[in-house]
């Protein structure tokens, strides 16, 4: 294969630990994502959404002078559907994963998944409460069974409306009722949506795009909602934990496991059956120290969230992690999951093992998951993992990983500002409403092969924080600000400015906050609705001053949960290049305008970090202003804090007395 | 937060709740898990226990789950690096704190150590003690105490409370902070010490009058006594508020927007301080402390900033006054409490605080009326152009020539005119003047028209207090408070004996013309009835139907009172309620009352009787001077006031009977009413008027003697009360029914009440 120029490691990563093991990768003449996008032109044409091959006479490439396909679709046309099925693509990633665990939900329920538990009750009784599951007195396995078959009946739910839309706020829901996108089932929408991409079908732009809206609501506010909740029930409520990032996590001396994909059904499984003292005997009988678990994508971010699992990396670090030839097994369930392991899988000892029904990959060892027989196939999967110890061969693990402080549930983050008697959002809206936090960004989604690994998520970031921004983030810009150790408390100390720090230091909080995963997005909406519900921020999530973006955005998920977030009120940035709907500006205009004008949202595609930013805290200077708030003005704030008691601490006693009534004469 | 204060206020809570616990155990090994427990003179058990948990503590082993509930709210404290966040973490602490105290308190007075002894300390209106009579602190304040403020709370009087814990940098300082708090009617509650030295030792000192009738109450000299502040601001949501026991979340709400309270930490901040001033956070009350502390600026648990730092010595002024003037003044923002202050031009400190400050005759430099000499005050409305505004003549001596210890006559003549002045307001002014002389330190004033009677102190003498001062008050005040009726002031202090006489005269027509006024004001001769919502800043669903037979059930606002406030500010709690159609004239349902309560009650009151209690008798607050409540045994109501701590046949004390009576809620049988209304012809006429009353706390009869001998008179049974029991009596059924039979009250024989 002839090869383009290649992108020095550097270049390639803003990341030092995946740097080095591209390096790695380079001396070693092994394929990454990196060097296939290096490697690969993307194609021009499915770049702007200008193909279309949804039927057999196309096809069709609406280029130069062609503006019709062979049926005559437009190119708003072909644009827009090509986007359609996109949400409609990621919108059923994020709500299958949701099915799933109300499945296991009612497995644990019922007594046929035992490995599960109810771990968090109050939850239960909470979320049956607005899935209108009666709970006075019922024993608590009843009210889940309940709970899971209510959540199970709204994929198919046959009339009405998706019962957590009654979450929004109640401007917010009538917005959608008027325009006709308030979701009616979760499974009905993605259908749907995808018949309506069928050729001659549904062929006028802004229609497509409204289901698409649709679609993507039935995303958010439901099957990415019921996932968070259920995740909540069976495996706890996040709350802060510490833990670190990137693969400085991979230990030397032990067995390595790392779990891969997007849900935790499998991954709480093999964090107990990795704390196992029979299996603990196994690896030391094997010579390892022990056995360390870490993760990758979102099921690290799931059991970092509950359990202070390690993150040894990122989407586009998949393939370094098992460079370092220190990974026994790599476990994966759902999404998001290379093909391109099991070549580098190959060049070392690592058993890369499928476990979703959903999921094989040729090449990787296949053990089906049965939610009957969790905890033993857990087991299984991790003797496997130790009995690769002895075959491993020459190492590179990168001495690079930072500590953060992950665990910020909504349910936390009210908690946080408050305490059980007077938890509320108040201190954050005020906080807004006085201008010592301008607004808050929520910094999401993927990595992209295509730019320089986290630089964005790393500029945005710094870039927020620095103008008293407070992020907050999931998914994989989470691993992203997790490894540049920006998840601290001490980097508010640091890197925010005065009001963002006042209020971090007031709270203890870092100055930006793990959400959890992708379908943990929900969380966010939550969060925006009660902000839009305490009061002072107007009544609707559209008036709150918050931008949400993916700068690095990659997948269909990112697409669905862009629209989602667009549809629930919010400006979303998607960044790193011109966006898949770049060949129709009608469509562009749609999404901007257009979809301002309907629902108070609007979806941009921004290449440049700098501009994404000046965009966004433009929006929220504007938001800001529409509610009559003061004018951001750092200069007004930062006298909090502990700042003053290291010079009274340091005095002799004698001293001490007299200096805590202050510098005389001033 | 911040981490400092976190880390000190969680270690504050760690220790307090283990020691609470080991106490308990302790104290339950020696004397037994059923030992009682209980405050003093409150229907609310150990006040934040029950507010924040609905738990009733009677015995000790009920603090058992109190201290359990406290451990549950204890966190480790935050590491020096990747802390995990504290604020959440910090409050629960202070709450586990204010409970923890709260058991030791109890416990305390379970083993008969609170109130704390204060030998030589002789408060000026104070919780009784047998036992103590040496001197002693206040310990918690009594629901009598809390209610009769609750009038001054609610309608802005009392801006709010603050709970100074520590001491102040030096005793000028103690008393310079006090006096500003007291010029500002704010409340002030002391607690707590610092290195032994307590703030109640430095006012004791200095000789500051300290007690209820001064605004001035100390607790204890230690941090645990500041619960007794957090227990009053329970209450006054349970008392006022409507809400119920176990309403946490409400509770703490209620005073975060409506009791306008912060803490003064003054001295060092030890853990203990931390954590007491964490667990007021959460009601929404900030901390202003006078030294360097870590601040906590920004807002949401409280109003404004949540913690600021003072330190004395970088407060920006010359003297101590003026640095204590600084603090109170930086404290009140925060808290944004609402204070509005009248300048007014006299050489002694001025405020409603000082409204209650007694003279006594040692102390004394001149008195006017009394026993040895006349004193009358009079206001009238006169014609624009006979008054000039402002002018203050003293007509006669002045009493540089009475010796010290001596009397004299005087009048206080005042006039006033405005376009908006009505003759029916001159009464409502009139009756102001007490509390307008009231508020100067140094003066006080008993009575009103020509039964004045009015002291000046030697210290108010000495710092050069004079007759001309009573006008310069009555200038300021009038126009301050009644600028809206009132144009234009003069006042005349008449010490010549003639003009005196003649004046004397002059007023006693008024009176005469007044009372005949009052006694033509029945609710047939008026189309309109007022309302007074006042208090529905704290009880939101309560309504008062003001008429002229019947005040307001605080007694502050009679039917005169309620329309000159509405005269005053037309959009404000009092307004007219045209009466409508009468639809049952016994009863007193009238359209207009009906449709009024209605909407003013949001919906939870539909019909209001006037005259009855038993039929949707009319609801109360939580301020109201008497309850009145059905003995079906004995066919008749009994009478109980505020101010009785005594058991009641109906075998509950006033705090427990205010409970079921107040709270905005129609309960058949019982009410809250005002105790004028005692005297009403109208009082509850449907049922059988004044002849039902078969029982009245002895304080009653013994204040209002005249007016229940004139009430029986024209009830047609002169000696009727002889023949109503009090507490002296009896506090049981029996022992009434005994009595009630022996002198044949008249109930016994009524048509049944039922």
């Amino acid at each position: 294969m002839a090869k383009k120029k290649m992108r020095t490691p550097e270049e390639a990563s803003r990341d030092q630990a995946a740097a080095a093991l591209l390096e790695r990768a380079y001396r070693l003449e092994i394929e990454t994502s990196f060097s296939r996008a290096d490697e690969i032109v993307p194609c021009p044409i499915g770049a702007e959404g200008l193909c279309c091959k949804n039927c057999a006479m196309g096809p069709c490439r609406l280029v130069g002078k062609t503006d019709r396909g062979v049926c005559g679709a437009t190119i708003a046309t072909v644009v827009a559907r090509n986007f359609c099925r996109a949400v409609a693509v990621g919108a059923a990633s994020h709500s299958d994963h949701g099915r799933d665990l109300a499945y296991t939900l009612l497995g644990a329920a019922e007594g046929h998944a035992p490995d599960y538990k109810i771990r968090d009750p109050f939850k239960l009784l909470e979320v049956a409460g607005y899935l209108g599951v009666k709970t006075d007195g019922r024993p608590l396995e009843e009210v889940a069974r309940d709970v899971a078959l209510a959540a199970l009946g709204e994929f198919g739910r046959v009339q009405g409306e998706l019962l957590y839309v009654k979450r929004a706020p109640p401007k917010r829901q009538e917005i959608w009722r008027k325009l006709g996108i308030s979701p009616r089932s979760i499974d009905r929408e993605v259908v749907d949506l995808l018949h309506r991409t069928h050729i001659g079908n549904d062929q006028d732009a802004e229609h497509l795009l409204d289901q698409a809206m649709r679609c993507a609501l039935s995303d958010g506010w439901g099957g990415s909602m019921l996932a968070t909740d259920i995740s909540d029930i069976l495996f706890g409520t996040p709350a802060p934990v510490r833990s670190e990032a990137n693969l400085g996590v991979l230990r030397e001396d032990q067995v390595n496991i790392i779990i891969h994909g997007h849900e935790p059904t499998l991954s709480e499984m093999i964090v107990a059956a990795a704390q196992d003292p029979e299996l603990i005997e196994y690896a030391k009988s094997k010579g390892a120290a022990g056995i360390n678990l870490a993760g990758i994508c979102c099921t690290a971010n799931e059991t970092l969230m509950r359990e202070g699992i390690p993150l040894a990396g990122n989407f586009l670090q998949q393939e370094l992690a098992i460079l370092t030839g220190a990974v026994e097994a790599m476990v994966v369930d759902v999404q998001c999951i290379f093909q391109g392991l099991v070549p580098v899988a190959d060049q070392f000892h690592t058993e890369l093992i499928t476990t979703s029904p959903k999921v094989k990959i040729t090449g990787a060892t296949h053990i089906q998951f049965d939610e009957s027989r969790a905890l033993e196939i857990a087991k299984e999967i991790v003797r496997r993992a130790i009995d690769r110890f002895p075959d491993r061969k020459e190492t590179f693990i990168p001495e690079i990983r930072s500590p953060l402080v992950p665990g910020f549930s909504h349910e936390y983050i009210d908690y946080a500002l408050g305490g059980l008697y007077r938890g509320s959002l108040r201190p954050l809206n005020d906080a807004i409403i006085a201008g010592r936090i301008r607004g808050v960004v929520a910094n999401i989604g993927c990595n992209n092969a295509r730019i320089c690994h986290d630089e964005l998520h790393r500029y945005v970031v710094t870039e927020f924080i620095k103008n008293d921004v407070l992020v907050v983030e999931t998914g994989c810009g989470a691993i992203a600000s997790a490894k540049q150790g920006y998840m601290t408390p001490e980097t508010a100390l640091e890197l925010a400015g005065p009001g963002l720090r006042e209020v971090c230091e007031a709270v203890g909080i870092p100055p930006v906050l793990h959400l959890g995963s992708c379908v943990d997005n929900s969380r966010i909406l939550t969060v925006l609705a009660q902000m839009a519900t305490e009061g002072g921020l107007g009544e609707d999530i559209a008036d709150i001053p918050a931008v949400g973006m993916a700068p690095e955005w990659m997948s269909e998920k990112a697409l669905s949960i862009a629209t989602y977030c667009v549809a629930s009120g919010a400006y979303v940035i998607l960044g790193g290049s011109s966006g898949p709907v770049s060949g129709s500006e009608t469509v562009l205009q749609m999404m901007s305008e257009g979809w301002e004008k309907k629902v108070g949202g609007r979806l941009e595609f921004v290449e440049e970090g700098e501009e994404i930013v000046r965009r966004a805290l433009a929006h929220i200077d504007k938001k800001r202003a529409d509610l009559g708030l003061a004018e951001y003005d750092p200069s007004k704030w930062g006298m909090s804090g502990d700042w003053r008691i290291p010079e009274i601490l340091g005095l002799p006693l004698e001293e001490r007395i007299e200096a805590v009534y202050g510098k005389a004469g001033k | 937060m911040s981490r400092y204060i976190a880390t000190r206020a969680i270690r504050g809570a760690n220790g307090l709740v283990a020691e609470a616990d080991a106490l308990l155990q302790e104290v339950i090994a020696e004397k037994g898990a059923d030992t009682p427990v209980a405050f003093p003179n409150t229907a609310y058990y150990l006040p934040v226990t029950l507010g924040m948990l609905g738990h009733e503590v009677t015995n000790l082993s009920d603090l058992v789950p109190v201290v359990d509930h406290a451990k549950k709210l204890l966190h480790p404290l935050p590491d020096e690096s990747l802390w995990t966040p504290y604020l959440g973490e910090t409050l629960d602490a202070g709450m586990a704190t204010l409970l923890a105290a709260e058991v030791i308190e109890g416990i305390r007075f379970a083993l008969g150590e609170q109130p704390e002894p204060y030998p030589g300390l002789q408060l000026a209106g104070a919780t009784q003690y047998s036992g103590l009579e040496d001197g002693h602190l206040n310990g918690p304040i009594d629901d009598i105490q809390l209610r009769s403020w609750g009038i001054q709370l609610v309608d802005g009087r009392m801006p709010g409370f603050a709970a100074i814990v520590g001491a102040a940098r030096t005793n000028e300082a103690a008393v310079s902070i006090v006096r500003e708090l007291q010029r500002r009617n704010i409340l002030t509650f002391l607690c707590g010490n610092v290195n032994g030295r307590s703030i109640i030792d430095q006012l004791h000192e200095e000789g500051v009058e300290m007690g209820y009738d001064t605004y001035i109450v100390p607790f204890g000299r230690d941090t645990i006594s500041a619960i007794y502040p957090m227990g009053f601001a329970t209450r006054s949501a349970l008392t006022f508020g409507g809400l119920k026991p176990g309403q946490w979340r409400d509770i703490l709400l209620y005073n975060k927007f409506r009791v306008f309270a912060f803490v003064l930490a003054l001295g060092e901040v030890d853990d203990l301080k931390y954590a007491a001033a964490a667990g007021a956070i959460s009601y929404g009350f900030p901390t202003i402390a006078d030294t360097v502390i870590p601040e906590i600026l920004p807002t949401g648990v409280t109003r404004y900033e949540h913690v600021i730092s003072m330190p004395w010595n970088e407060i920006d002024a010359e003297t101590e006054e003026e640095r204590a003037a600084k603090l109170v003044q930086r404290a009140i923002e925060v808290r944004g409490v609402k204070v509005k202050i009248t300048e007014v031009p006299v050489p002694v400190p001025y405020g409603s605080a000082f409204e209650g400050e007694v003279v006594r005759r040692a102390d004394m430099r001149i008195e006017f009326g009394g026993k040895y000499s006349r004193a009358f005050e009079y206001l009238r409305m006169v014609p624009m152009d006979q008054v000039e505004d402002g002018k203050i003549e003293v007509i006669g001596p002045g009493i540089d020539g009475v010796e010290v210890g001596g009397a004299m006559d005087m009048g206080i003549l005042v006039e006033v005119a405005g376009r908006k002045m009505q003759e029916d307001f001159e009464p409502v002014l009139e009756r102001q003047i007490h509390y307008f002389v009231n508020g100067a330190s140094g003066v006080q004033h008993i009575g009103q028209r020509d039964i004045a009677w009015i002291r000046i102190s030697k210290t108010a003498a000495e710092k050069g207090f004079n007759l001309k001062h009573f006008g310069e008050i009555l200038y300021a005040r009038l126009h301050a408070d009644f600028g809206a009726i009132v144009d234009k002031v003069q006042v005349k202090i008449i010490t010549d004996p003639e003009l005196h006489a003649e004046w004397l005269e002059k007023a006693r027509q008024a009176y005469e013309r007044r009372n005949r006024r009052l006694a033509d004001l029945t609710d047939e001769a008026v189309d309109t009835f007022y309302s007074c919502i006042l208090c529905q800043s704290f009880a939101p669903t309560h309504v008062c139907v003001v008429s002229p037979q019947r005040l307001g059930l605080c007694g502050a606002y009679n039917w005169l009172d309620c329309k000159a406030s509405y005269e005053i500010n037309p959009t404000g709690p009092n307004q007219p309620i045209p009466k409508g159609q009468c639809l049952d004239p016994e009863k007193g349902y009238f359209t207009g009352v009906n449709e009024y309560a209605h909407v003013a009650s949001q919906g939870t009151v539909e019909t209001v009787s006037m005259y009855s209690i038993m039929e949707n008798p009319m609801t109360a607050c939580g301020c109201f001077e008497c309850i009145v409540m059905v003995i079906p045994e004995t066919n008749g109501v009994m009478v109980v006031s505020r101010e009785d701590p005594s058991m009641t046949p109906a075998g509950m004390t006033f705090s427990t009977l205010a409970g079921m009576a107040g709270g905005g809620l129609q309960t058949p049988g019982i009410m809250g009413v005002g105790k004028f209304y005692l005297t009403s012809p109208r009082f509850i006429s449907a049922d059988g008027g004044f002849k039902r009353v078969v029982w009245m706390s002895s304080f009653l009869k013994q204040t209002m003697a005249e007016e229940f001998k004139a009430v029986c008179e024209r009830e047609g049974d002169p000696d009727l009360m002889d023949k109503i029991a009090d507490e002296t009596v009896c506090t049981d059924v029996e022992g009434l029914l005994q009595f009630l039979e022996e002198k044949g009250h008249p109930a016994l024989s009524m048509p049944p009440i039922f």
